[in-house]
């Protein structure tokens, strides 16, 4: 086991390095530059190359990577060139509300979703199995900002049980988590099913009816416990998500968060906080698929040794 | 009275009927092997036996379905899981599938005698390893915790035959236990299995298609043909004096030794799928000796002494 999480870690340095590249050289790819929000019209082109110069825009693009890099190791992500603060900092203010919002909504759609899922499974192509599956449908294609809105008109506007927008009380966390929440649910329920009913067929589960087991204990004990295996996979890929998915949604419901300042310093093309944006989540998707994989491999003897 | 009588059993799943009308009795401590090539209906009689059929949307109808003197027919299923495992236990065809992969081999054989018996794990433990030393399983202690992958094909099959033996059943219906094994191994294990079934003097429904199997080690024997039975009698008697032409067809594909290159004998065409049943005997189209009356209408099933053939004209003696 140990050897196996060994054997992943490393897998993931060169890994790191490429992502770190892209991130940095991607947003170079967009036209414009940060400088053009700090000029004020009018001013000359030795104004500019001052500005250029003064945040090492000037030198190659794999001249400033190697510096960029060599501060990461320090964990120094630079400064703001807009904002004026050290993106470590701005990344710290964000973070809190994008883990809070994030977390909560991957418990909320794990839980639900899992048995959502479940439910339909053991009571196939019933009345319940069509009921949660419509539901899923609906809450796997309607877009979440809609849904957001929909939801802040129903239960803020008409309603009023619960704060339009904002992040200063609990019940602020309501609607967005809910709606965050709804699109994981939906994908976690319709995983469980097909894997629940995949597993059901198989051989060694006709061979736990032959034994004489009753159908709970199969369904609850077997069918379920192998269907979850995919479902890992998917909540490794989901904590990516945790800190950078709900972009559109910290907008609905004017949220501060790693997303909103991920779009706003995108607008401005602040490069470094873009950039330190960036690797966070993409350090954060590694790390969730990583997880993913290990909780899988100690559920699956298989995996442990490589043999599938 | 018989430990397993069944009496007219057919099977249809959905619109089709791939049994039809069978009968066979299984006495205590007797091996019935029941023969047919795929697509015949024997997996679907074991289906039927164990009352697993709904599992795979199946439903069985039949005059007579009893197990030692209970009638199946009726049975809720709380009953049947009282009796599955317990007192009739299933051998699947392939132990590279029918084992859970993601739990050590031993506790599913503990499984059983903890569900069946009340053994707690420390005693249904020591059951499961003394089980499995029998049947010649070595290191069985070492075993008992390693996962299916871990263990080659053979093993796994001692594995799922331990977990069949793990309550002291009476019957053990085996579908094609050696199927998916390398030939190597095929009559060791039927080997195992038939030792296992005389020590302990339990029936067993042998399903094969191999009618070496059968000579190696059944009592008796059912021929079944396209979801019909053909023929049935004792094993000596059959080999002896086959009557039905599809039997004795079977019976000309053994290999024999100091048979001459390229003699050996297949039967022509295939086994007609469900959909497409012949009318009359569902034999008569691969049938050497059909005649006009062979397409026309079903031979009935004619009982003679111990000897069952559902042929219009069986002819033993024409036999050489």
């Amino acid at each position: 086991m140990l050897d196996y999480i060994l054997r992943r870690l490393l897998f993931l340095v060169p890994v790191f390095f490429a992502v770190s590249f892209i991130i940095f050289m991607i947003i170079h790819l967009v036209p414009g530059d940060p400088i053009d929000h700090i000029l004020q019209v009018g001013s000359t082109a030795e104004q500019r190359a001052a500005f250029t110069a003064r945040y090492g825009l000037d030198k190659p693009l794999l001249a400033q990577y190697g510096i960029w890099l060599t501060k990461l190791a320090a964990g120094d992500l630079g400064e703001a060139i807009i904002l004026r603060q050290p993106v470590t900092d701005l990344i710290l203010q964000n973070l809190p509300h994008s883990l809070t919002l994030g977390s909560l909504a991957l418990v909320f759609s794990t839980f639900v979703g899992i048995a959502a899922g479940a439910i339909a499974a053991l009571n196939r192509n019933g009345w319940t199995d069509r009921s949660v599956m419509t539901v899923i449908l609906f809450g796997s294609t309607v877009p979440s900002f809609w849904l957001g809105l929909l939801l802040i008109l129903l239960f803020a506007v008409q309603l009023e049980w619960l704060p339009v927008s904002g992040a200063r009380s609990a019940a602020s966390l309501v609607l967005p988590v809910l709606t965050v929440g709804l699109g994981g649910v939906a994908l976690i329920a319709r995983v469980t099913r097909a894997a629940m009913l995949d597993i059901a067929r198989r051989d060694f589960i006709l061979m736990l009816h032959a034994k004489g087991l009753s159908p709970w204990r199969i369904h609850l004990r077997h069918v379920l416990r192998h269907a979850m295996l995919p479902v890992v996979t998917i909540l490794g890929l989901r904590i990516g998500w945790i800190l950078g998915g709900a972009v559109t949604i910290e907008y609905v419901f004017a949220r501060p968060g790693l997303g909103s300042l991920l779009i706003t310093s995108l607008g401005q093309r602040d490069y470094p906080v873009v950039q330190g944006c960036l690797l966070m989540l993409a350090i954060a998707v590694m790390l969730g698929t990583l997880l993913g994989d290990i909780v899988q491999a100690a559920m699956d003897p298989r995996i442990r040794e490589g043999a599938r | 009275m018989p430990l397993l009588a069944v009496r007219d059993l057919s099977v249809t799943i959905g619109p089709v009927q791939p049994l039809d009308r069978l009968s066979f009795t299984i006495d205590r401590g007797e091996i019935l092997a029941v023969v047919g090539e795929s697509g015949s209906g024997k997996s679907l009689t074991a289906m039927a036996v164990m009352g697993l059929l709904p599992l795979i949307g199946g439903k069985a109808s039949a005059t007579e379905l009893s197990f030692a003197g209970q009638d199946l027919r009726s049975l809720r299923d709380r009953d049947w899981r009282a009796l599955r495992g317990r007192r009739m236990a299933l051998i699947t065809q392939n132990p590279m599938t029918s084992l859970d992969p993601i739990i050590p081999v031993g506790r599913q054989i503990d499984q059983v005698s903890i569900l069946h018996l009340g053994f707690d794990a420390p005693r249904a433990r020591a059951r499961s390893i003394e089980l499995m030393e029998q049947l010649r399983i070595p290191e069985a202690s070492a075993v008992h915790g390693q996962y299916p992958h871990q263990l080659s094909g053979g093993m796994k099959q001692r594995i799922v035959i331990a977990m069949a033996l793990a309550a002291d059943p009476e019957l053990i219906v085996a579908d094609e236990p050696t199927t998916a094994l390398d030939v190597t191994i095929q009559a060791q294990i039927i080997q195992i299995m038939v030792e296992a079934a005389r020590a302990r003097g339990l029936a067993l429904m042998l399903i094969t298609h191999d009618m070496g199997v059968v000579a190696q080690a059944a009592d008796r024997v059912a021929v079944l043909y396209a979801g019909r039975l053909v023929e049935a009698d004792r094993v000596g008697p059959i080999f002896g004096q086959p009557r039905h032409p599809y039997t004795r067809d079977l019976i000309a594909c053994i290999p024999r030794e100091g048979q001459a290159p390229g003699t050996l004998r297949g039967i022509p065409g295939s086994v007609p799928g469900v959909f497409n049943y012949p009318a009359g005997c569902r034999f008569h189209p691969r049938c050497r000796e059909a005649q006009g009356l062979c397409a026309a209408e079903v031979p009935p099933l004619r009982q003679e002494g111990p000897r069952a053939v559902a042929c219009h004209f069986p002819n033993g003696a024409a036999h050489g």
